[in-house]
């Protein structure tokens, strides 16, 4: 494999990558507040996609990515509201079921809306063909959005958490729910609040990869595969661990192709996930976290 | 309900009769074409419901043993062989009777592997396949396991999918009918509805008498033991790993013999029995049964395979079935016979209202 070949590959990975690190601090964010794996976050980058589409038909595209964010967000809470917050603590079983049947619910009503067409919304620059010339390698600028949109994600997420009151108000109910309810925190509005939050994240990656990877009523699942793959390669709980496990999936899957039929690619991110969770079950950077699930 | 095993499979068996007999007078003798084929799926349902409700492992991966039975079956039934006719394994294996003459769609001769011998090969993959899965998978619990399961379907779904051999998208077609016993097949057509119906519940009576039998006796209180308390069921000298495995096994034998079957009686299978989509079924026809109610899944996947077999949910198939799903996970988690909506809606105002969270579940 010529150097070329290997770098384009590299960038088709970081792009892949993008959309599956986002969605693996997604699953890290409601994991931490409520020790739920969120099986519906996948539908989260759908519904953030295709509501940017048919908003930027008469509005523009800030506008209309905008617009998507806030729906998916609005979304999320329902999701929330309606199926998880009167359940007390369920059994890990009975919500992972419960997931599964909100994923399935939403995929089936996008299905009715959109239908099975493909979608995309325009390149934010240039179009398709448009590439910068980075030493020898031919990129897209919509690479370079999406890279940057995570990048700001992580740096927004890591402020919100750290600096912000309601970030460390949500630290406190990740860390023990029953104390932080006994400090007067209001732990229910804040478990919603982690659903609109990873919602919004996802819906905006969504938007902002769609151009590159295209959108349709069908890709949550996989995605929320990748993005479970992802939160355990980096030890489900941080987001650092997560953007970099992300990356480190979507360049494996990328370079498979070099090797293996393109019909089985899907399968890649799924094979590093179970030889993972044989061998390492701590994740790739280590955390007890991912120890203490394992375990409970 | 009677309590005895034995009178409950005589009461199965009394249901058939009576359905035959009645969509025979009712003017609707069609519906046993679904009736039977959802007897196949049931079978894969309650070998799920065993693992989920009896050992307490939950499997998001099951149509693909499912798949592996069906297409193992179809592939050897398929497979000409008579090209190589002259080489001595072949001929060594007509000799045997392992091989069967038949004429393939265009109407020219072909020699395949005869049903029963395909079928012992796909069970066997299935089996053999559950136990190398198993194994390392068994050891995780709760999300994990779940995810585990999820992409051992979805590697069986895309290597479906995508090899040629296996007829990719279009999957594979012109499976002959399997002769069980002389005078009882499974296939063969409209002709043979009555006699394919027979034989299939038979089939599923067969499999209930057994996991009855199963479920009573020392196995069965092993793996109530582990689903209540892992730990404390180890301690008391039960082989944890060993039971899980086992039943693992077992429900992927099932579903296998449910996919060998079905392809057979419908003379072909496609990869979206593989799909995910699929295994999720399952699971929620078990939940709607009940956990830990072999019996109680039974009724469901017979309902609710027939219902969507026949195409009475129409495009909102997969939503019915997750709406289903919800409802019951949400009011009624221990199956839809114990479903009480008042105390549910209690316990949730309950909930809602502000205070410190309600006790966590076991």
């Amino acid at each position: 494999m010529s150097v070329a070949l290997a770098l384009q590959y590299l960038v088709a990975g970081l792009t892949y990558g993008t959309i599956y690190a986002v969605v693996g601090v997604g699953f890290n964010i409601i994991y931490n507040a409520t020790g739920i794996i969120n099986f519906a976050q996948g539908e989260f980058v759908m519904v953030g996609g295709m509501t940017a589409v048919t908003l930027h038909a008469f509005l523009p595209l800030p506008a209309a990515i905008a617009g998507a964010v806030l729906v998916t967000m609005a979304l999320g809470a329902l999701v929330e509201v309606t199926f998880i917050r009167w359940l007390g603590r369920p059994s890990v079983l009975r919500m992972i079921v419960i997931t599964i049947g909100v994923s399935i619910l939403i995929r089936e009503v996008a299905l009715h809306v959109w239908g099975e067409q493909v979608r995309a919304l325009p390149y934010f620059t240039g179009d398709e063909v448009t590439a910068l010339e980075l030493g020898g390698v031919r990129v897209s600028p919509q690479v370079l959005w999406s890279l940057g949109t995570c990048l700001a994600i992580v740096a927004a997420l890591w402020f919100f958490f750290r600096r912000t009151t309601l970030g460390r108000e949500m630290r406190a109910c990740a860390a023990n729910r029953d104390a932080a309810a006994l400090c007067g925190l209001s732990t229910r509005n804040l478990v919603t609040l982690s659903f609109v939050l990873s919602a919004g994240i996802g819906a905006l990656a969504g938007c902002v990869v769609s151009p590159i990877t295209y959108t349709s009523y069908s890709i949550g699942a996989g995605l929320a595969l990748k993005g479970f793959t992802v939160a355990v390669l980096g030890g489900l709980g941080g987001s650092g661990a997560a953007v970099a496990a992300g990356f480190v999936v979507g360049i494996l899957e990328s370079a498979s192709v070099a090797v293996l039929p393109a019909a089985y690619k899907d399968a890649v991110a799924v094979a590093v996930l179970l030889a993972i969770l044989f061998l390492r079950p701590s994740g790739l950077f280590g955390s007890r976290e991912a120890e203490r699930l394992r375990a409970s | 309900m009677p309590r005895s095993r034995y009178a409950r499979v005589a009461l199965l068996v009394a249901a058939v009769v009576a359905v035959q007999l009645a969509t025979e007078w009712g003017g609707k003798p069609f519906f046993l074409t679904q009736l039977t084929m959802s007897a196949y799926y049931t079978l894969v349902a309650v070998g799920l419901s065993l693992l989920m409700g009896f050992a307490g492992q939950i499997s998001l991966g099951h149509a693909a043993f499912f798949a592996i039975g069906g297409y193992g079956s179809a592939l050897l039934t398929t497979l000409d062989l008579s090209p190589a006719r002259g080489s001595a394994a072949v001929s060594l294996l007509a000799r045997t009777g392992l091989l069967a003459a038949r004429t393939d769609l265009s109407g020219a001769e072909a020699l395949s592997v005869a049903p029963w011998p395909a079928f012992a090969c796909a069970i066997a993959l299935a089996a053999a396949v559950a136990w190398i899965v198993g194994v390392p998978v068994l050891k995780l619990k709760g999300h994990y396991l779940a995810m585990a399961t999820l992409g051992f379907g979805t590697i069986v779904h895309s290597v479906v999918l995508g090899t040629q051999r296996l007829g990719a998208a279009d999957g594979l077609g012109g499976v002959p009918a399997f002769r069980l016993l002389p005078g009882l097949a499974v296939g063969g057509g409209r002709a043979a509805r009555v006699e394919n119906y027979y034989v299939a519940w038979g089939l599923v009576a067969l499999a209930m008498l057994v996991l009855g039998n199963l479920v009573e006796s020392r196995v069965g209180r092993a793996l109530r033991a582990i689903h209540g308390a892992e730990d404390a069921a180890g301690s008391m000298g039960v082989d944890v790993g060993r039971y899980k495995l086992r039943t693992f096994v077992l429900s992927a034998v099932l579903a296998a013999a449910g996919g060998a079957f079905l392809t057979h009686l419908t003379g072909g299978i496609g990869p979206g029995e593989a799909s995910v989509m699929k295994s999720v079924r399952y699971v929620a026809i078990v939940a709607v049964g009940g956990m830990g109610s072999l019996w109680g899944t039974l009724a469901t996947s017979a309902t609710l395979e027939f219902v969507s077999l026949r195409g009475w949910f129409g495009t909102l198939d997969d939503a019915a079935f997750a709406v289903v799903l919800l409802f019951v996970m949400l009011f009624s988690p221990d199956g839809l016979l114990r479903l009480d909506l008042p105390a549910a809606l209690r316990a949730a105002r309950g909930r809602l209202s502000p205070g410190p969270d309600a006790e966590t579940e076991p």
